[in-house]
C-alpha cells in the first residue's frame, strides 16, 4: 500500500508517493534526488541525516516520510544562494570545520538550530549541542570553533 | 592572498561537500540499478547444511538470489602481503560462504531485488541451515591444546614472525639492574567512517567491459586485486572509481568480498547492482584494527639507561587475511620498537592468530600505535619504579639530533629529526614546570589530576618498492601523476592518491601553483578514477604528500624542463640559459622573458616552435618511488583530572608538538593532528570492539554500543609543529595523518595512571575499570 505525501521542500511544494515504512532520509535522497543530506548510522546516533522540518532539526533517518505530510522541509541544499554560501557554511569553510565532508550538511543543519536558540553559544555549551552529531574526522576542534564564528557571523 | 606553499588556503572541495554536492558513492544511480542485501552469518563457526533460497527469489521485485554455489568458478579475495614471503597460513577467502562460515558477519548470500526494501525482505526469507560448530573467539582461545580449528590447518596459527637480534638482547637483560615488564591489550577498534561502505557493479555488453563504483581509499588496487587475482578481468576492461569518500582510517583500504559480489552480479543480472552497508553491516563486516595482547620488558642501568627491550605479541587476524592484515601487525609494527630512542638490541616476536572473528586490518596508525603505545607505557612506567622525572629519562636515552641517518636495530633507519627540542617545546607548551601546583590545586577540588607524556615515532610515506618486496608485499608502493597543462596554461593534475577527506584538492594545487607561478585557482586535482588517472597505489600510512606529492613534483620538472626549451626557442637563446621562476622563462642576466601561459598555448599551437627536436604538447607523467620512509616524530602531553568517586576521566589539556618535515598547508595539517587524537583517545577511554565469549557474536555492533567520541568528550587542543626537513623526497614533507591517532593513547593513559596511581589501566579506561584500579590501589 502507498501513501501519498505532500510538503514544502526547500520553498517548493512537492508530492510522492511512498510505502508506510518509507523514512524521510529516503524521500529526500532517492526519490528527490537530493543527496546532500547522508546516511551515516541508521540508528539516530550520527546525525549526517539531520534536516529541519517546520523549523527544527530532526534526524531524517528517524522520521517516516508519511510523518513530514504537511510540512515544511529544509535540507543543506536550501542555505546557499546564487553561489553564496550561508554565513555557518562560510564558517565552516573558513574555519576547516570539514575533512571527507560526509558528517557536514548534518553538521551544518544542527548548528543552524542551535544558532535559532542560542544565538551566542559558548564552546561548553557547542559540544553539548553536537552530542547527536559525530564526526570522525575533525576531533569536533574546528566544529566548534567553526559554529561559534558561524553564530558570530550571524549576529552581525 | 598567498596560496603558495606554506600557506593556510582554504579549501577547493569545501564549497560542494558544504552545500550538498558531494558525490560519494551512496549518491550515485545507476540508470536500471537493481539494489543488494547480503545474507550474512548469525553464528561464528559453522557448517553450513543448506542455503535455501526459494522462498526468497519468490519474492516481490526479486532479480536474483546467489549463493556460494553459484560463485564456485570465482576465485576467492587475495591478500597482500606475506611477512618476508612466508611461511604462512593462508586459508582460502570465499566470496560468498563455500560449505562453511568462520565469522558473525561472514556473506552466505547475495539478494538483488529491485529495491533496497524488496532485497532486504526477501533476504529474510533465505533460510540457511547452520550445524554449528565450537567457536575460538579469544587468541587464548584459539591457541589451546586441543581447540577447534577454523580453517583445514593443523592449529589456528597464521604466522610466528620475529626481529631483532635475541641473543643481544638477551645479553642485555642479563647485565640490566632494572626490568621493568607490562603486560598490555591493545584494544580491537572499528574505524567506524562516518560514510558506510557501498558498491556499484555493471558490465557494459557492448564494450565487454565493467565499472565498479566503490568507497575505496586505492582503486587502483583494488582493480589489480579483483582484475587480476579474483575475477580474471584484464585492466583495460575493468574501471574502478571511487569518488568522494567519507572517511576511510585504514577500513577503506582492503578489498571486500562485496565489491567482487557486485562486479560479478551485475553481468550475471544485467544491470547496475548497487549495495550500501547499514551501520550494524559496517561494524561486522568492516575490518578492525589492533588487536594484541603483549608482554614488554625494558632492560636498563640504574641510572636509566635502555639497554635492551623485549616484546612479545599475539596479534588477531581475524577469521580471514585481510589485504594487509598480515603487514600491520609485522612490518609496520616491529620496525619502530625503537622509537626515538637509542635502545641498542631489541628482540619482537608476534604470533598471527586465527580466531572467529571479524578479518583485522589497518586502523589509522596501523601498528605504530600498538608499537608506541607499549613503548611510551613501559618508559614512563620505568621512570616511575626507577624515580627518574619522565623527561629527564627520555632525554637521557634519545637519538642525539646529529646522529643522523640513525641506523635502528630493528632495520629502518632513521632519515631526520629532532626530538629534544620536540620535547622541550612540548613540556613549555604544557606548563610542565606549573604541573605539581596544578595537582595540589585539583586535589583541593577532590579531583585526582595527572600528567602523561608520549614521544613517538612512525614510519610513513610508504615505501621504497624494492624494500617493500624484501619484507613480503605484493605490490609495489610508488605513486603516480599526470600534470597536464592546457593550451591557455590551467593545469589538470591526475594523481594516483585519493583524498577521502585529506584535502588533497587544495594541498596538491598549492604544490603545482607554487612551482609552476600560476594562480591556485587554474589548478585541479583529478584522483579516485582508474579510467582517467595512469596508475596509483592510493592513500594509507600517510604516504600522499610524501610520495604522491613528490610523484607530482617529478611530473612539474618534465614539464618546466620541456618548458624550458620551447622558451629557448622562443627567445633565440641557449636552453642553458633559461631560468624558470615565478612563473616567467627567463634568459639568465637579460630582461628577455617569456610567461608560462604563452609557453602553454605555443605547445599547442607550436607555429614558432623546435617541431624537429620536441614534440608538441605540454603533458607530462611521473611515477615516484621513494629511496626511504619518512619518520614524523612528536611529543604529545596530556593531563586529566579524575573524578575518584565516579572513576570518571575528564582531558583537561592536550598540548602537542609534531615534526612533520616541511608543511604545505598548516590549516589542513592541524586538522589531520586533531582528528588523530580524537582517534587515539576513542581507543584509550571510549571504544572497544566486544565479542561474545562463548557465542562470536559481536556485543558492539551499534553506535548505541560501541562509543566513538562526541564533541564533550575532547578538550580543544593546542598544537605546534617543529620543522627537520625530509632529506630524501623533493618537498621535505613527512606525513601527518596517523601522528595524533599513535602518540594519543600511551599519552592519556599515562595520565591516567599518573593521576591514580598505579601501573596501568588496560584500554578503554572507562570509568568503572578506572575506579576498579582505584578501589584496588586504595586497598592496598
Amino acid at each position: 500500500m502507498t501513501l501519498m505525501v505532500t510538503m514544502t521542500l526547500n520553498g517548493e511544494s512537492v508530492s510522492a508517493e511512498v510505502e508506510g515504512r518509507t523514512l524521510l532520509v529516503q524521500l529526500i535522497r532517492d526519490h528527490f534526488r537530493l543527496t546532500g543530506t547522508h546516511v551515516g548510522c541508521d540508528t539516530s546516533q550520527c546525525g549526517a541525516c539531520v534536516v529541519h522540518m517546520n523549523g527544527q532539526s530532526v534526524k531524517s533517518c528517524t522520521v517516516l516520510a508519511v510523518q513530514a505530510d504537511g510540512a515544511q522541509v529544509s535540507t543543506i541544499e536550501s542555505l546557499a544562494e546564487n553561489g553564496e554560501l550561508h554565513p555557518m557554511q562560510q564558517a565552516f569553510k573558513d574555519n576547516h570545520g570539514l575533512q571527507c565532508g560526509f558528517c557536514t550538511p548534518g553538521m551544518v543543519m544542527s548548528a543552524l538550530d542551535l544558532v535559532a536558540n542560542n544565538p551566542d553559544p559558548s564552546e561548553a555549551e557547542i559540544r553539548d549541542w553536537l552530542e547527536g552529531n559525530l564526526c570522525r574526522c575533525t576531533g569536533y576542534h574546528n566544529i566548534v570553533k567553526s559554529i561559534a564564528a558561524g553564530a558570530q557571523a550571524m549576529r552581525s | 592572498m598567498d596560496t603558495g606553499i606554506g600557506a593556510a588556503v582554504t579549501r577547493k572541495e569545501d564549497f560542494r561537500f558544504l552545500t550538498g554536492q558531494g558525490n560519494y558513492t551512496d549518491d550515485i544511480a545507476r540508470p536500471g540499478q537493481a539494489h543488494a542485501v547480503f545474507v550474512r552469518s548469525v553464528v561464528a563457526h559453522a557448517n553450513l547444511r543448506a542455503v535455501n533460497t526459494e522462498a526468497a527469489s519468490a519474492m516481490p521485485g526479486v532479480v536474483a538470489v546467489f549463493t556460494g554455489d553459484d560463485l564456485q568458478g570465482v576465485g576467492g579475495v587475495p591478500c597482500g602481503f606475506a611477512p618476508d614471503g612466508g611461511p604462512m597460513n593462508e586459508p582460502p577467502r570465499p566470496v560468498l560462504a563455500q560449505g562453511k562460515v568462520r565469522f558473525v558477519g561472514d556473506m552466505v548470500a547475495m539478494v538483488i531485488a529491485e529495491t533496497a526494501e524488496q532485497a532486504r525482505d526477501a533476504a529474510e526469507a533465505v533460510d540457511v541451515d547452520y550445524d554449528e560448530l565450537p567457536a575460538v573467539v579469544s587468541m587464548e582461545a584459539a591457541q589451546a591444546e586441543g581447540a577447534p580449528t577454523i580453517h583445514d590447518l593443523d592449529d589456528n596459527s597464521c604466522f610466528s614472525w620475529g626481529i631483532g637480534d635475541a641473543e643481544a638482547t638477551d645479553a642485555a637483560f642479563a647485565k640490566a639492574d632494572h626490568v621493568t615488564t607490562l603486560e598490555l591489550v591493545n584494544n580491537r577498534k572499528c574505524p567506524n567512517a562516518i560514510e558506510p561502505r557501498a558498491a556499484i557493479g555493471e558490465y557494459d555488453p557492448a564494450h565487454d567491459s565493467y565499472t565498479l563504483y566503490t568507497t575505496s581509499q586505492n582503486p587502483h588496487v583494488i582493480r589489480l586485486l579483483m582484475g587480476a587475482f579474483v575475477l580474471g578481468i584484464p585492466e583495460h576492461k575493468l574501471r574502478v572509481v571511487s569518488p568522494d569518500v567519507g572517511g576511510g582510517f585504514g577500513s577503506k583500504i582492503p578489498h571486500y568480498p562485496e565489491e567482487i559480489a557486485v562486479t560479478w552480479a551485475g553481468k550475471q543480472v544485467g544491470r547496475p547492482v548497487k549495495w550500501t552497508a547499514e551501520r550494524t553491516e559496517s561494524f561486522l563486516s568492516d575490518t578492525h584494527g589492533r588487536d594484541h595482547i603483549t608482554r614488554v620488558e625494558l632492560a636498563c642501568t640504574s641510572d636509566g639507561e635502555f639497554l635492551g627491550l623485549r616484546v612479545h605479541t599475539q596479534a588477531n587476524m581475524g577469521a580471514y587475511l585481510s589485504t594487509f592484515g598480515p603487514l600491520i601487525p609485522t612490518y609496520l609494527y616491529g620496525t619502530l620498537l625503537a622509537g626515538v630512542y637509542t635502545t641498542p638490541a631489541i628482540r619482537c616476536e608476534v604470533d598471527g592468530v586465527f580466531t572467529n572473528t571479524a578479518p583485522v586490518d589497518a586502523e589509522r596508525g596501523a601498528g605504530r600505535p600498538e608499537a608506541t603505545f607499549l613503548l611510551e607505557r613501559v618508559v614512563e612506567t620505568a621512570a616511575r619504579e626507577l624515580g627518574i622525572d619522565p623527561v629527564e629519562l627520555r632525554r637521557r636515552n634519545f637519538i642525539a639530533s646529529d646522529a643522523f641517518p640513525y641506523q635502528t636495530p630493528v632495520i629502518v633507519q632513521y632519515d631526520s629529526g629532532n626530538y629534544e627540542q620536540v620535547l622541550d617545546r612540548a613540556a613549555e607548551l604544557a606548563d610542565y614546570a606549573g604541573f605539581a601546583q596544578r595537582r595540589e590545586e585539583a586535589k583541593s577540588r577532590g579531583r585526582l589530576r595527572g600528567l602523561g607524556f608520549a614521544g613517538y615515532i612512525e614510519a610513513c610515506g610508504m615505501a621504497p618498492s624494492n624494500i617493500a618486496g624484501v619484507i613480503g608485499a605484493r605490490a609495489g608502493l610508488f605513486e603516480a601523476a599526470q600534470v597536464r597543462v592546457h593550451p591557455t596554461g590551467s593545469v589538470s593534475v591526475y594523481t594516483g592518491s585519493h583524498s577521502h577527506g585529506q584535502g588533497h584538492e587544495t594541498t596538491f594545487a598549492q604544490v603545482v601553483s607554487d612551482r609552476l607561478g600560476i594562480p591556485f585557482e587554474n589548478v585541479d586535482v583529478v584522483h579516485g578514477d582508474t579510467d582517467q588517472i595512469p596508475f596509483g597505489m592510493g592513500t594509507y600510512g600517510s604516504r600522499s604528500l610524501a610520495v604522491g606529492g613528490s610523484a607530482i613534483c617529478k611530473a612539474l620538472d618534465k614539464i618546466i624542463a620541456k618548458g624550458k626549451k620551447i622558451a629557448a626557442h622562443a627567445l633565440e637563446a641557449g636552453e642553458s640559459d633559461i631560468d624558470f621562476e615565478s612563473g616567467e622563462f627567463r634568459v639568465r642576466g637579460t630582461d628577455k622573458s617569456v610567461g608560462f601561459g604563452d609557453i602553454a598555448l605555443s605547445a599547442y599551437v607550436p607555429h614558432n616552435y623546435p617541431l624537429e627536436e620536441l614534440e608538441p604538447g605540454l603533458d607530462e607523467g611521473a611515477f615516484y618511488d621513494p629511496t626511504n620512509f619518512t619518520f614524523p616524530a612528536g611529543c604529545h602531553i596530556c593531563e586529566v583530572e579524575v573524578d575518584p568517586e565516579t572513576g570518571t576521566t575528564q582531558i583537561v589539556n592536550w598540548n602537542a608538538v609534531d615534526d612533520f618535515g616541511k608543511i604545505v598547508n598548516p590549516m589542513i595539517v592541524d586538522g589531520q593532528v586533531h582528528g588523530g587524537i580524537a582517534h587515539g583517545v576513542g581507543q584509550a577511554m571510549l571504544e572497544n570492539c566486544a565479542y561474545d565469549e562463548d557465542s562470536g557474536q559481536l556485543l558492539s555492533g551499534s553506535l548505541t554500543d560501541y562509543c566513538i567520541p562526541r564533541a564533550d568528550d575532547l578538550p580543544s587542543f593546542h598544537i605546534e609543529t617543529t620543522e627537520t626537513p625530509c632529506p630524501h623526497n623533493p618537498l621535505g614533507v613527512k606525513g601527518c595523518g596517523e601522528a595524533g591517532a599513535i602518540a594519543a593513547p600511551a599519552a592519556l593513559i599515562n595520565a591516567i595512571t599518573d593521576a591514580i596511581g598505579v601501573a596501568h589501566v588496560d584500554m578503554p579506561a572507562t570509568p568503572e575499570k578506572v575506579w576498579a584500579a582505584l578501589q584496588s590501589a586504595q586497598g592496598e
